[in-house]
């Protein structure tokens, strides 16, 4: 056919702003998320007079989100894999009322009864994988099974009750906070800012954090130039890294003139970086990809489908089994209700983070930006004294918008 | 003859592809008109302006139709004036009826409550028109590709067709199938009905067409009239590449070893009837350098018997020996299989041979994904290194690896697949249908790679319903009917007479 475009990259003037605009469209999508979250943030710290951003609430946040995110991590790699997992919810409460009952009423030790907690979260993945994955049963019907079998199975162990309070080491894992390591920092850019007291190690880990998001990015420019892949324009690498950086430090610093890292944060911190690089870089992560992609063409390419789809379970499930302990630490009690319809909130911020239904498509980062996205809104309408009927109403169009979006950004790039 | 169909000066853009560039092209009343070119010479383009997928105001130009300029809004509207199209991937509801399928938004109806008297006494008097034999209550899943065809033909009728489109009506047809279908639309032209044909069968192209036009990079080379003056495939072929294509088959030195791979009394069962067995006994051997051919017709088992040997992937109870240089291998997996050394290039690149929304790269280490990673963790580099060796070495045409799959051509996209089975190392390469759907530039260049393949020692099993591509690329050949071997000729044994008459006299 005719190419009547330019070639990319070799021209100047008007060429190039076409190209920044065309790269720009092509990556709508990433920007748009990235640019959504920020705008969300805005708005809300702006219309509830600078309370969401208040050093406490943004800790607050971090909490109250952690075993979404956490979970998240689980759904999209069972999403990218072309299933889904209705079950979360109600797996997440069911171990929460199990270490209730081990802890509490049984009087285990911690660490035996969070190690028994993950295990037995895990093989309830892999019960509803084995069905998925072997027998060919769709995850929708599997898990919308264990959604009523564990909300079922958690009253039945708690026996309809409330049980609490755990053990104060317990605790820890959600309401803890990492002790300051490196204070001299801290009582550094106390000094500049005026601060009462700034956490050293917080700001340690804000600035590695940036210094090291920085580099990549930059690396990966270098090798994008050494193989010709169509590169981001400068001016929008120098401004995303500016305002990814921004973002990060002043969060930082906010949660530095408070308490600090809380545990919870560094757990979420850690687990998104692994699992982004499980995804992006192992051959584990291509193959779920593959298969979500193209399950036919996966298998005959000798990638055992059905064992990965089982491990795709199995790793939801030891998820949500993390996410239930957090939970149940954090509320300090296990209760019947624990986790209801929250793997609906789960499944939108995957689908939000632009993850598509099909399978094959959708980035760790994407999941986690979008948990925020439903996190930040939950948080400000709170706050702003909004009712759970519109609450709902709001999120239910924001979930709706950001996949029309999706599609409409699709069709048009033909 | 007043033409039936004008188009006149159509030009259609799309963001930086100009697909048609004033094209013109007419149609005769009552005649079967060809239309032939490479893929992406923009022959779907120009069909689906005419059928108002692109709806007017979309492209420039004029469609004159029946002495009225025609501005069709949508497939409905071309509809209603009996332009009827059917694209190569038949539009049939697998799992209703025929009869329901031939009234599909036509329904028979009085008020929205369907007659079903009605419905079926017309689907069987269409049925019978087309020379299908099948009850109209048939669930379209339960027949071949080949009678689909057919009631998408009927279905065409039901609409009162004038003007029928087919697009590559026999791409997916065996041999005897796609005879029926052309006497079909001859016997339809009798009836009055204007057909234009889209084909790379040039041979098919030869004996309906009445005239011939020949698109290249979207605009009209030649429009030739065969009924007056005959019309040769190498003149058709060099109009559609801008050159001469004096061999269609590149030269090979042929050498064969040592025996490679030997397949000795091969059964598989279906994977639903247990009792059903669809590879029968089957024993063949391959050579190293050499090129074997399995010729048959559609449903004979071929693929059947290549998918069961490439990791059990069809059917059930598989029984038999597989060797390779002398060896007993196990191919009880795909795994197995490649790691034994075999790769299986299949007959639907699309749907089983390619994840299409990812990228070049990505589809070219999918197979052997160890040799580009270290513990588990991918080498950036080594696969990007892998991928553009590929695309240089088999010449796919593309900006770069990074390009989604989707987006290419059916040739470049079949070059993807082979790169990600010469990628994993194979001893022995199955190749299915390797040229299906393929034009004519494309098609030489695959050749040219099977016989680099062979002459580098590799062992290739070649599927194929076209029998002069066996013909002209195998040193032996098998033919398979019924789920099993009939017969075996060599090269020089072999003709097209000589493998029919085998399986017919089976």
């Amino acid at each position: 056919m005719t190419q009547i475009t330019d070639t990319p990259g070799t021209a100047n003037g008007p060429n190039q702003n076409k190209n920044i605009a065309r790269y720009l469209l092509r990556h709508l999508r990433e920007y748009g998320l990235l640019f959504a979250l920020i705008a969300i943030m805005v708005f809300f710290q702006i219309v509830t007079d600078g309370t969401l951003l208040k050093p406490v609430n943004i800790t607050n946040l971090f909490l109250q989100n952690s075993y979404i995110i956490i979970m998240a991590l689980g759904m999209l790699i069972v999403i990218v894999g072309g299933h889904i997992d209705l079950s979360v919810g109600s797996v997440m409460g069911f171990v929460g009322a199990l270490a209730a009952v081990l802890i509490v009423q049984l009087g285990w030790p911690v660490p035996v009864a969070i190690a028994a907690c993950l295990f037995t979260g895990a093989l309830i993945g892999a019960a509803q994988g084995y069905w998925v994955a072997y027998w060919n049963i769709p995850s929708f019907i599997v898990t919308l099974a264990g959604m009523l079998v564990f909300r079922g199975a958690s009253l039945l162990l708690l026996e309809g009750q409330s049980v609490g309070p755990f053990p104060p080491s317990f605790q820890l894992l959600s309401t803890g906070f990492v002790a300051d390591l490196v204070p001299p920092l801290g009582a550094g850019v106390a000094a500049l800012t005026g601060a009462n007291r700034v956490n050293g190690l917080a700001m340690a880990v804000g600035l590695i954090a940036v210094a090291v998001i920085v580099w990549t990015g930059l690396r990966a420019r270098t090798q994008n130039r050494a193989y010709g892949i169509e590169d981001e324009p400068t001016a929008f690498f120098v401004a995303r890294n500016v305002i990814v950086a921004g973002a990060i430090l002043f969060l930082i610093y906010k949660l530095s003139t408070f308490r600090g890292l809380p545990n919870v944060l560094i757990t979420m911190g850690i687990l998104t970086v692994v699992y982004a690089f499980i995804t992006e870089r192992t051959t584990l992560g291509r193959r779920v990809y593959a298969l979500g992609g193209n399950r036919k063409a996966a298998k005959l390419s000798g990638i055992p489908t059905e064992r990965l789809t089982f491990l795709t379970f199995v790793n939801m499930g030891f998820l949500a089994a993390l996410a239930g302990l957090i939970f149940a630490a954090r509320l300090n009690t296990a209760t019947p209700k624990a986790g209801f319809a929250l793997e609906l909130d789960v499944i939108a911020a995957v689908f939000i983070g632009g993850a598509s239904m099909s399978g094959g498509v959708g980035k760790i980062v994407g999941a986690v930006v979008g948990a925020f996205i439903m996190g930040v809104m939950n948080n400000g309408m709170s706050i702003m004294g909004i009712g759970i009927d519109y609450q709902q109403m709001i999120k239910g169009l924001v979930l709706l918008a950001a996949v029309i979006f999706d599609v409409y950004n699709k069709q048009k790039q033909g | 003859m007043t033409p039936l169909l004008e188009m006149r000066g159509i030009t259609k853009t799309f963001p930086g592809v100009r697909a048609l560039d004033d094209v013109s092209f007419s149609v005769a009343t009552g005649e079967i008109h060809a239309l032939v070119g490479e893929n992406g010479a923009g022959k779907s383009t120009l069909m689906k302006v005419l059928s108002g997928v692109y709806p007017h105001g979309e492209y420039d130009g004029d469609i004159v139709y029946d002495g009225q300029v025609m501005k069709f809004g949508g497939i409905a509207d071309s509809e209603r004036r009996g332009i009827i199209i059917i694209h190569q991937e038949l539009a049939l509801v697998p799992l209703l009826s025929i009869a329901e399928n031939l009234y599909l938004g036509n329904e028979r109806a009085t008020a929205g409550v369907i007659s079903w008297r009605e419905t079926f006494q017309r689907a069987e008097a269409l049925l019978r028109k087309v020379g299908l034999r099948e009850a109209p209550q048939t669930l379209v899943d339960r027949i071949g590709v080949g009678k689909q065809q057919l009631v998408e033909i009927a279905k065409a009728l039901a609409k009162d067709v004038r003007l029928l489109i087919l697009d590559e009506p026999t791409a997916a047809l065996s041999e005897s199938d796609s005879q029926a279908l052309l006497d079909l639309i001859l016997e339809l032209k009798t009836q009055g009905v204007t057909s234009i044909i889209i084909s790379h069968k040039l041979n098919e192209v030869r004996r309906v067409a009445d005239t011939v036009t020949v698109l290249r990079d979207g605009a009209t080379v030649a429009t030739r009239n065969a009924r007056t003056e005959p019309v040769s495939e190498d003149q058709i072929v060099r109009d559609m590449v801008g050159r001469s294509m004096e061999h269609r088959y590149p030269a090979r030195a042929r050498k064969v070893g040592a025996r490679l791979f030997e397949v000795s009394d091969w059964s598989v069962t279906h994977p639903e009837h247990a009792e059903r067995r669809v590879v029968r006994n089957v024993s063949f051997h391959v050579g190293v350098g050499e090129v074997v051919g399995i010729a048959g017709l559609m449903g004979a088992g071929r693929t059947e018997l290549a998918m069961s040997l490439f990791g059990q992937s069809y059917g059930r109870n598989a029984k038999g020996r597989v060797q390779l240089n002398g060896r007993d291998i196990d191919v009880s997996t795909v795994r197995r299989a490649i790691d034994a050394g075999l790769a299986y290039v299949t007959e639907d690149r699309k749907a089983l041979g390619l994840v299409l929304d990812e990228t070049i790269l990505k589809n070219i280490t999918l197979a052997n994904l160890e040799a580009v990673s270290n513990a588990g963790i991918l080498k950036a580099q080594k696969e990007i290194q892998v991928a553009e060796k590929y695309r240089q070495a088999m010449n796919i045409r593309t900006p770069s690896v990074f390009q989604r799959v989707v987006n290419l051509s059916g040739g470049n996209q079949q070059k993807v697949v082979l790169s990600k089975w010469l990628f994993a190392n194979p001893k022995v390469l199955i190749l299915d249908e390797p040229t299906r759907g393929i034009d004519v530039g494309a098609k030489f260049e695959i050749y040219t790679i099977i016989n680099d393949l062979a002459r580098d020692g590799k062992g290739v099993l070649m599927i194929s319903s076209e029998m002069p591509e066996l013909l002209g690329m195998c040193d032996r050949i098998y033919v398979m009917n019924q789920g099993a071997f009939v017969g075996e000729l060599t090269a020089q044994e072999a003709s097209q007479e000589r493998i029919m008459s085998l399986i017919v006299t089976e």
